[in-house]
């Protein structure tokens, strides 16, 4: 083993054997890996980052640059982790790298986004002011109709085309702490509002909340609550993580609450990993264990409920896009389905490949830009042949690819959250 | 590798298509075995005239060249060993070009996915039968390099037997046509036969023409416990002697059960010797019915314990999965494993398997067994530990048994994995000094300067 690696890996924990070391190279991953099935290079494949990772803590290889950024490659979509048959996890094992890069050598902006924007509600919503602004001031509506769109460089334009309508106001200023039940108090249950869900798309969180309630839940729904921790996990920044989850748990301990609901699907995985990431920590390892335990999509949670039956009719040809982070991450796959099936006048379109990832994962149309736009590029022939009106899934992320794939390919299909039409569904509270 | 030479190959390919890095060239240093060895560099031609002018300049350089698709080879027969190797991964050649339902043929580049491939013709209602278990995470081309087979082959045939036409590049950069869209064809040598299977050794295969069949419209499966591991064997040979030939025939001992249901919790039997899985299929409902209904009373008569039919086609995909996965999750019991492809005349089939399991007891360490028992085909798989070095020693010494077995009976080393660089020490033993003399000679006049993926197959 050479002396770099000795010297690093004397800093910090590294992942244990067993979670490489009986990769049999048989290549069944490589087949369902969304970058691999791009880029058609071992390097860009799990089994690739499996090699990567075990010769770089076999001392054959460095941890060079370029060794960390095949570990951010993955989209970490999971699809490796469910198909090995072997129990490798490479997707966890890439991810498990990123954080060994950070305690090896930590990164000062990472310490400030993650660490101090990202955690703190206000300072998010700050330096997400200026596309308010573009928005309100109906700059958008002039960039559209002038077709300045078009003069825009090819990936600005498909970052801009990724943002819904902005609400105004973030959804945490004026969704109440408190929303009582439209009927019968059966259930008392905890709604975790996440960051995307609030700044971007906060009509989606505001329909989940009617929905609960009509459902007779009483939603306590507390404004204090820090962002769920997955970008910084992404990062690497395990410790940062860990702080957040200490944050939110406290926040649920003091109510008194049956599940903590949430409609984002990436939180939903964050916060279900909570126990996962606490386990070795004594004050916090019950607490954790307690909380996640307690989580729920709230897909998964309606289900569990004697649901009533939505009202109104809702005449539209409807397909699902199934978010890793729910399907894969929580096993969560029939019930947003079942809730869209409950609809009278919804035509229901399974989607061709309905799990393989939109190529969103978090930030990767902006830090992966080519990878993640072919990837989504077969979501959007999927999405054809589907020949749907509407697509729903229940993350923000996927939400946000799919608007700029479809934009992108001007087609005319509406980006929606699940619960929203099923809050339409229902039709707005006599009250 | 020198950077004169990397210059060249970016103005061939064009910086995207030419790796180098250390990260590269360590993920490209292995295929679905443990042999490892980094190779030069790796390039990714899109077109045959491309890697027609790759492998002109490896020729000019005296650079070795070594084929690859997507790396799931069991014999690791595309592992790169002179550490100047360029390697050739065909896999951004993966496009289906014609499919042509008249004539039931379709051309395609070698670096389509078998399983892509087959749902392509499928929707047109045509059928490529060869399924190695690597159907979804290998390309056609490794398939014909290797001629590949799987569970099908017993009624199906081979892939070679569905070569109708291939482009190759030769060994000084000239691209080779032969055969062509007819079934028939006597017009010279059969030169396709002779690059399926060459294992990357002779040419270059860049793109192939396929026959095709009416895919059969239905199928039973069932699913046959044994008590006795000799019972199952025996039934194998009372099966296909009964008039029937059904599309599969596969054989599954306890031990590899138990690994399946391990990884995949599906509900198997595990207190049991073995299970056989086999199908019949064709477009007559009835005839397919009655024909796995008479398989199961050949089974019953001779010692099945129980039978579980499969009732629609999620349940079929269940029980072929658990056969799909018995290679990789035998990992759960141990760090390595060495998976033999030994073939033998079917009715040998009970006796090897004693002597397999004979030589697993001597040496004390495990074999497990299952395969392609209806053609004869078996994989006994050595599981062991690498890093400790009396079990390596142990494992050669019945990896030779098990080849001698498989000889004293009449068979053959490999039946589907090929020589690549494990089974390469065993050759001349199964095929004597003429044909390994013939072979070199042919190995020779395509090939004098030994440039395409030396130290494969032959001891050079």
């Amino acid at each position: 083993m050479n002396t770099i690696s000795v010297d690093l890996l004397a800093k910090v924990e590294p992942p244990e054997e067993n979670t490489y070391l009986n990769c049999i190279r048989c290549g069944l991953c490589l087949a369902v890996c969304p970058t691999y099935r791009e880029d058609l290079i071992e390097t860009a494949s799990p089994r690739g980052r499996v090699a990567l990772a075990r010769k770089g803590l076999e001392g054959q290889l460095d941890f060079s640059p370029n060794l960390y950024e095949q570990m951010y490659k993955c989209f970490g979509c999971l699809a490796c982790d469910d198909i090995c048959p072997v129990g490798i996890r490479p997707a966890e094992l890439a991810l498990a790298l990123r954080v060994l890069q950070e305690q090896a050598r930590p990164k000062k902006w990472k310490d400030i986004l993650f660490g101090k924007i990202l955690s703190q509600p206000e300072m998010i919503e700050n330096t997400t002011l200026p596309l308010r602004i573009y928005q309100s001031l109906g700059l958008r509506r002039l960039v559209y109709s002038l077709g300045l769109r078009n003069l825009l460089p090819g990936k600005i334009r498909d970052l801009e085309a990724m943002l819904p309508r902005i609400p105004r106001r973030p959804l945490r200023h004026f969704l109440p702490e408190i929303t009582e039940s439209f009927g019968e108090n059966r259930h008392q249950v905890g709604f975790y509002l996440g960051c995307a869900q609030s700044l971007l798309f906060s009509e989606g969180s505001s329909a989940s909340v009617r929905v609960l309630a009509r459902n007779d839940c009483r939603v306590m729904a507390p404004r204090n609550v820090e962002c769920c921790g997955m970008p910084a996990l992404g990062y690497g920044r395990l410790d940062l993580v860990r702080k957040q989850a200490r944050h939110n748990i406290a926040v649920y301990e003091s109510l008194e609450v049956e599940a903590i609901v949430t409609d984002c699907a990436t939180c939903g995985s964050t916060l279900k990993g909570y126990g996962k990431l606490l386990q070795d920590d004594p004050d916090w390892a019950d607490r954790a264990k307690n909380f996640s335990g307690r989580v729920r999509d709230i897909s998964e949670f309606l289900c569990e409920l004697p649901l009533k039956k939505p009202g109104n009719r809702l005449d539209a040809r409807v397909t699902y896009h199934e978010p890793c982070h729910l399907g894969r991450a929580q096993q969560v796959k029939d019930q947003p389905r079942d809730l869209l099936k409950l609809i009278d006048g919804l035509e229901f379109r399974e989607l061709p490949e309905a799990d393989w990832c939109c190529g969103s994962a978090g930030s990767q149309l902006m830090t992966h830009y080519e990878t993640s736009l072919c990837v989504l590029d077969r979501k959007m022939n999927n999405l054809k042949q589907a020949g749907a009106q509407i697509i729903a899934s229940g993350c923000p992320g996927c939400q946000m690819q799919l608007n700029s794939g479809i934009r992108r390919n001007n087609l005319n299909v509406r980006v929606v959250h699940p619960i929203l039409l099923l809050d339409e569904a229902y039709g707005t509270p006599d009250e | 590798m020198n950077k004169q030479i990397i210059n060249l190959l970016i103005r061939i390919l064009g910086p995207k298509a030419v790796l180098f890095t250390p990260e590269d060239l360590a993920t490209y240093s292995y295929d679905g075995t443990f042999v490892e060895s980094n190779p030069g560099v790796v390039v990714l031609p899109e077109t045959t005239q491309q890697v027609s002018q790759v492998v002109q300049l490896a020729a000019e350089k005296h650079l070795p060249v070594v084929p690859r698709g997507m790396g799931s080879g069991l014999a690791a027969g595309s592992v790169p060993f002179p550490d100047n190797s360029v390697v050739i991964s065909l896999t951004r050649m993966n496009h289906t070009r014609e499919i042509d339902t008249l004539n039931a043929i379709v051309k395609t580049e070698a670096g389509v996915i078998t399983a892509d491939l087959q749902a392509a013709v499928e929707k047109h209602g045509l059928f490529y039968p060869p399924d190695p278990s690597s159907i979804r995470h290998s390309t056609i081309g490794g398939n014909i390099a290797c001629n590949a087979g799987g569970p099908r082959c017993l009624k199906y045939g081979v892939t070679g037997d569905y070569v109708l036409g291939l482009t190759v590049v030769l060994a000084d950069g000239r691209v080779l046509n032969t055969g062509g869209e007819v079934i028939k064809d006597v017009t010279g040598y059969d030169l396709k036969r002779l690059f399926t299977g060459s294992e990357g050794t002779l040419g270059l295969i860049t793109e192939a023409t396929l026959r095709l069949i009416a895919k059969p419209q239905f199928t039973r499966t069932a699913l046959i416990d044994f008590v006795s591991l000799e019972n199952a064997s025996q039934t194998v040979n009372a099966v296909l002697s009964s008039g029937i030939v059904p599309a599969t025939l596969e054989l599954m001992d306890q031990t590899a059960l138990v690994c399946i249901e391990q990884a995949m919790k599906l509900g198997l039997e595990t207190n049991i010797e073995a299970s056989l899985l086999i199908e019949t299929d064709g477009n007559d409902e009835r005839t397919v019915a009655h024909e796995i209904e008479n398989v199961v009373r050949v089974c019953e008569a001779n010692g099945a314990r129980s039978v579980k039919l499969a009732q629609g086609a999620a349940e079929r995909d269940k029980l072929w999965l658990a056969r799909r996965s018995i290679s990789p999750s035998l990992a759960r019991k141990a760090p390595n494993k060495l998976g033999e492809d030994i073939t033998v005349p079917r009715s040998a089939i009970p006796e090897v398997i004693r002597k397999i399991r004979g030589i697993s007891a001597h040496y004390e360490l495990p074999i497990v067994i299952f395969g392609h028992a209806g053609d004869g085909n078996l994989h006994p798989n050595i599981l062991f530990d690498k890093r400790q070095p009396d079990q390596w020693e142990k494992v050669e010494a019945m990896v030779a048994e098990i080849f001698e077995a498989a000889l004293a009976v009449g068979g053959t080393l490999s039946g589907e994995h090929g020589i690549g660089t494990l089974k390469l020490p065993y050759l001349e033993k199964a095929l004597g000094p003429v044909s390994i003399d013939v072979q070199k000679q042919i190995k020779t006049s395509l090939d004098p300067n030994n440039i395409f993926n030396p130290g494969k197959m032959f001891i050079d």
